[in-house]
């Protein structure tokens, strides 16, 4: 052959990751290490009131006494918390009238990823808060959204300016207590972003923020709160990618979501982490806990898109408080080399005649292992609840493997729970048929996974589902031998 | 534009060819028969490019090239086309979009842009009425659910998409009626031309009706023992292969 799988393999192994590299930025970071003085410290940096100390400082405490959970089907080595420097802003911080002033490092690094801030504004027509380094740094149509009411800042603007809205929400889908990795959060969240869709606004365009790891041995802890008042909608998009590293990165967010009644909240994410190397090196861990609660006749559609990390453990779930709401789960996971996923959601049913449909598609390749656990839930007072679930797993090879651990529990009759699932594996006849048709093995291979996961693609907004099947296909490049 | 000499190909040591030669001019319709297990589908699939099979002695030539080295899709991108006896099932991925893919990346490999969509619709349209092809069939998954017929249905599509040189039908007529042998021997014929040439397999003379060959060849335990006209088929069908057989033999 002219192209042997031998030179083939070669070529993707030195191939390296895309978006490795590291921006030299001065900035402000805090000691390594986590006790009460660093909590206080956070706190003070961000100029926070009171409550939000105390906020912090109770979460803190309540980590103390918790463990590291070992439910999840990954191994790796854990993370020393006190070797971990928990603040680390840009200097250059004051927020910027026009991008001529924005550090010009900054949107070099931008360029490379190919987001950049001028060409997003006038051809995307989507409002980007970018989150670099715990600190946002750029945000744009600001004013096209405050005529509408809507509040789109970073929470640490949204603590300043919004308290009242903050207070009363955060930690209400989320408590501080609820897992390990939020208990950690609530203490540390060093920045994140904040959205406030008003009563009966309709917002007109799609809100973005990009993450960003940037800075050497800094832990990444984002807290999202999005709250659509009664009758709105909100279409709200996340999506990253991180510098290549040599240790492992934490990243543990906390999302909250909340959909008073009559609103829908519809949340998309493409998570493009730095994987590790083909040895299993470096790489980050994503510990994320996203969680949304739906009041009356409310919809939260969850969307992911779960192609990057070392390690994920992330389960993006719907309380279905309200009656007539409705929770979706969309998900394609992606795990190649030596990743290890664990993902999937929780759909609570509280109100009556709730309705949740649960579509997840994970992919694995290489000596990685992919695992969907999911939680359907149904309240004894949830009458006429439905569940839909469907889970598929693609495997690539034979040192690859895919799990599904899915829980049901329902204490109500009238409940009704479909699950279905399959397993299949790319052939080496589906390859040699695109073969024949002039189509390469590396683009037979995206061909085939694209519409193995069609379905959950198209949930995405136009631009990031292009974005998404570009990710797909380098994610697995390299992974049939 | 085929030259085929004194091919011995195989799998896991197992002999399949043992010495096959066959050349194939420009405008020419050859027939290729015999029993089961002759050896039909593996001439096909080594002269595709198909990775298992393993060339031990003699040489492929396209065009005055050698080809072995070459991977399936490169020899694709050279004008070769298969039709599959059993064409594989894509979920998720339509017929359009498939077809559209290919016809790009062959595009690509000889330096070309993109086929512009609009020329690309009008092509698809084209093509699928010369085979009767209705328009809610080119976007379900490629074979998914698909019919006997419709899947060969589709494989003569994507040939009157792709245009090849050489075009290889293997087994077309196996599960098809009498209706749907008529549209994909019709699509073929249409196809025929004087810069292009074509491979039938096929096991059973009913196809040659349709597509008529100017030679017939037939194929046992790894050689071509007989070859002819168009009547070649017609005595095999009354005689049966055990003549051919006889007369190996002999």
């Amino acid at each position: 052959m002219a192209y042997t799988e031998e030179e083939l393999k070669k070529e993707l192994e030195t191939k390296e990751y895309e978006y490795g590299f590291y921006t030299d930025i001065e900035s402000d970071t805090l000691p390594k290490g986590l006790n009460e003085d660093i909590v206080k410290a956070i706190s003070l940096k961000k100029n926070e009131p009171e409550w939000m100390t105390e906020w912090r400082l109770e979460a803190f405490r309540i980590w103390q006494e918790m463990e590291e959970p070992e439910w999840a089907n990954v191994t790796y080595e854990k993370p020393d918390f006190q070797a971990i420097s928990y603040y680390s802003a840009p200097n250059k911080k004051p927020k910027y009238e026009s991008l001529d002033e924005v550090d010009p490092e900054l949107l070099d690094t931008f360029k490379k990823l190919g987001i950049s801030l001028d060409e997003q504004k006038k051809l995307a027509g989507v409002a980007v808060d970018v989150v670099m380094d715990s600190v946002s740094v750029a945000t744009t149509f600001k004013k096209t959204l405050a005529e509408k009411g809507i509040i789109f800042c970073s929470i640490s603007e949204a603590i300043q300016e919004h308290p009242d809205l903050v207070k009363k929400y955060i930690g209400s889908v989320v408590p501080q207590k609820d897992n390990f990795y939020a208990a950690l959060n609530s203490a540390v969240f060093s920045d994140g972003s904040f959205c406030y869709i008003p009563k009966g606004v309709r917002c007109p365009m799609e809100l973005s923020t990009y993450f960003r790891i940037n800075q050497a041995g800094t832990g990444q802890f984002e807290r999202t709160l999005v709250v659509a008042d009664e009758g709105s909608y909100v279409s709200y998009l996340e999506g990253c990618t991180a510098p290549m590293r040599d240790e492992n990165q934490l990243h543990a967010a906390v999302v909250e979501l909340i959909a008073l009644d009559d609103a829908e909240i519809k949340y998309s994410t493409v998570q493009n982490w730095f994987p590790g190397n083909k040895e299993g090196k470096g790489g980050v861990f994503n510990f994320v806990t996203k969680r949304g609660l739906c009041e009356n006749n409310a919809k939260i559609s969850w969307t992911q898109v779960e192609t990057g990390s070392a390690v994920t453990w992330k389960y993006p779930s719907c309380v279905l408080k309200g009656n007539n709401s409705i929770g979706e789960f969309y998900s394609i996971a992606v795990t190649n080399n030596y990743q290890q996923a664990d993902t999937g959601t929780k759909m609570i049913h509280l109100g009556k005649n709730t309705k949740s449909t649960i579509i997840s598609k994970g992919i694995s390749a290489g000596k990685s292992q992919n695992s969907y656990r999911g939680l359907v839930q149904v309240n004894s007072r949830a009458e006429n609840a439905r569940n839909f679930s469907q889970c598929d797993s693609l495997l690539m090879g034979n040192e690859c493997g895919a799990h599904t651990f899915p829980y049901i529990e329902t204490k109500n009759k009238s409940a009704q729970i479909e699950h279905e699932a399959t397993t299949s594996k790319i052939g080496e006849d589906q390859i040699f048929y695109c073969n024949q048709r002039g189509i390469d093995t590396e683009k037979a291979i995206a061909l085939i996974v694209n519409g193995f996961s069609k379905e959950v693609l198209n949930k995405l907004p136009m631009e990031f589902a292009v974005e998404a099947q570009k990710l797909l296909e380098i994610s697995l490049e390299g992974s049939v031998g | 534009m085929l030259k085929i000499n004194d091919l011995h190909a195989g799998i896991e040591g197992k002999k399949i060819l043992k010495g096959i030669n066959l050349e194939v001019k420009p405008g020419e319709v050859h027939a290729i028969m015999g029993p089961n297990g002759s050896g039909k589908s593996t001439l096909a699939s080594v002269i595709a490019g198909k990775e298992e099979f393993e060339i031990k002695k003699g040489n492929i030539e396209l065009d005055g090239e050698d080809i072995e080295e070459m991977a399936p899709e490169e020899r694709s991108h050279n004008g070769i086309f298969l039709s599959f006896q059993y064409p594989v099932e894509i979920p998720g991925v339509s017929v359009t979009n498939f077809i559209k893919t290919a016809i790009n990346e062959s595009r690509k490999a000889q330096g070309l842009e993109d086929m512009p969509a609009n020329e690309m619709l009008k092509k698809i349209r084209e093509k699928a009425e010369l085979l009767e092809i209705d328009r809610k069939f080119l976007s379900r998954s490629l074979n998914e659910g698909f019919s006997g017929g419709e899947k060969k249905r589709n494989e003569i599509f994507q040939m009157a998409m792709l245009e090849p040189k050489l075009a290889i039908l293997d087994e077309t007529d196996s599960g098809l009626d009498i209706d749907a042998l008529r549209i994909v021997a019709n699509g073929v014929n249409k196809l025929r031309g004087s810069d292009n040439a074509i491979i039938v397999i096929t096991h059973y003379q009913r196809l040659l009706d349709y597509i008529v060959p100017d030679f017939v060849h037939v194929l046992h335990d790894g050689k071509i023992v007989k070859s002819g006209g168009k009547e070649l088929a017609l005595e095999l069908e009354e005689k049966g292969y055990d003549w051919v057989k006889q007369e190996t033999v002999a």
